[in-house]
């Protein structure tokens, strides 16, 4: 079992993601997007980062490197993919999942620990948490606010495949606790199986007790386990 | 075949939020200029070989679904004129 974390030229989150499976037992490895997927691939994480400066738009470029193309073939067949922070932008720039993610509100780059409430426990990127749990992960991008249109929005809600949303402590989903203006406060999707899901906020960050902030992001890399 | 410049223009849907555009709103007001709204737009010259205008707007048309543009957020038009010799 090897779970590929994919480099792009501009990946920053490669390495924090690998320690942190790594401390999870699940053997992982950086492999270089020109490579292609090892053959004993059976999990991809598509790690944050400023993957090709962020040109045209925040992971467009990468959802185009022909490594996508094993990545949309693994996901098809099952292997669990992973997108995180960029991960997540160049998910949805390669439709694996839906919406985009786009400027923040604020028009500035955020670097904070946020709330999320657990929207969907019963799929294997949340199975470690209860519905309607609140946990806590950093976020840090400029390029955040999830953006769908509204009757695209409604499927993905009655589908539910909305994993996390943005929160304040008590798991009040409200416009307060909404860090970048993501439409319905929406920090991470399925894809169109629920083998393939995205997020902005970092689980790999948070996920080492040693760093003395939240491990709550364990959860979320279990389901590469 | 004939040398044509596609003028591929990417702009966002009409009510999706622009944080930029409203930025650089406010600050042309704080120079004292008056103006109703400002929308921001990405624009790419692409220079290309085709056999005439119709077949290099199609091509255009093809980058702009492919790449240039990401259909949940934008709208685009493509103008399509022979290069001068």
């Amino acid at each position: 079992m090897t779970v590929a974390v994919v480099q792009f030229g501009g990946s920053n989150c490669d390495r924090d993601a690998v320690r942190a499976l790594d401390r999870l037992g699940v053997d992982a490895e950086r492999v270089w997007h020109e490579d292609g997927l090892p053959a004993d691939t059976e999990g991809v994480v598509l790690p944050g980062g400023f993957s090709y400066g962020d040109y045209l738009r925040a992971g467009a470029m990468a959802a185009h490197s022909p490594i996508m193309n094993e990545v949309r073939a693994a996901a098809e067949e099952g292997t669990p993919v992973l997108g995180v922070c960029n991960g997540a932008q160049i998910g949805s720039e390669s439709r694996l999942t839906p919406g985009a993610f786009t400027t923040n509100r604020s028009a500035r780059f955020q670097c904070e620990d946020v709330y999320l409430r657990v929207e969907n426990a019963e799929t294997p990127w949340t199975a470690a948490y209860d519905e309607g749990e609140v946990i806590e992960l950093p976020i840090a991008h400029g390029e955040g606010r999830f953006e769908i249109d509204d009757a695209a929005y409604e499927a993905l809600v009655d589908a539910d495949r909305v994993l996390f949303r943005y929160c304040d402590a008590d798991g009040e989903v409200t416009e307060e606790a909404n860090p970048n203006g993501s439409k319905g406060n929406v920090a991470g999707v399925l894809g169109e199986r629920e083998n393939v899901a995205v997020l902005m906020p970092h689980p790999e960050r948070a996920s080492l007790a040693e760093l003395g902030g939240s491990t709550d992001g364990q959860g979320v890399l279990e389901g590469l386990a | 075949m004939t040398a044509y410049t596609a003028t591929v223009t990417v702009r966002l849907k009409r009510g999706v939020l622009d944080p930029e555009a409203e930025t650089t709103q406010k600050t042309l007001e704080r120079l004292g200029f008056e103006l109703a709204d400002l929308r921001s737009a990405d624009q790419f010259e692409v220079d290309l070989d085709a056999d005439d205008a119709d077949s290099a707007a199609e091509r255009a048309d093809e980058m702009a679904q492919r790449l240039l543009a990401n259909p949940t957020l934008h709208d685009y038009d493509v103008v399509v004129e022979e290069q001068a010799e």
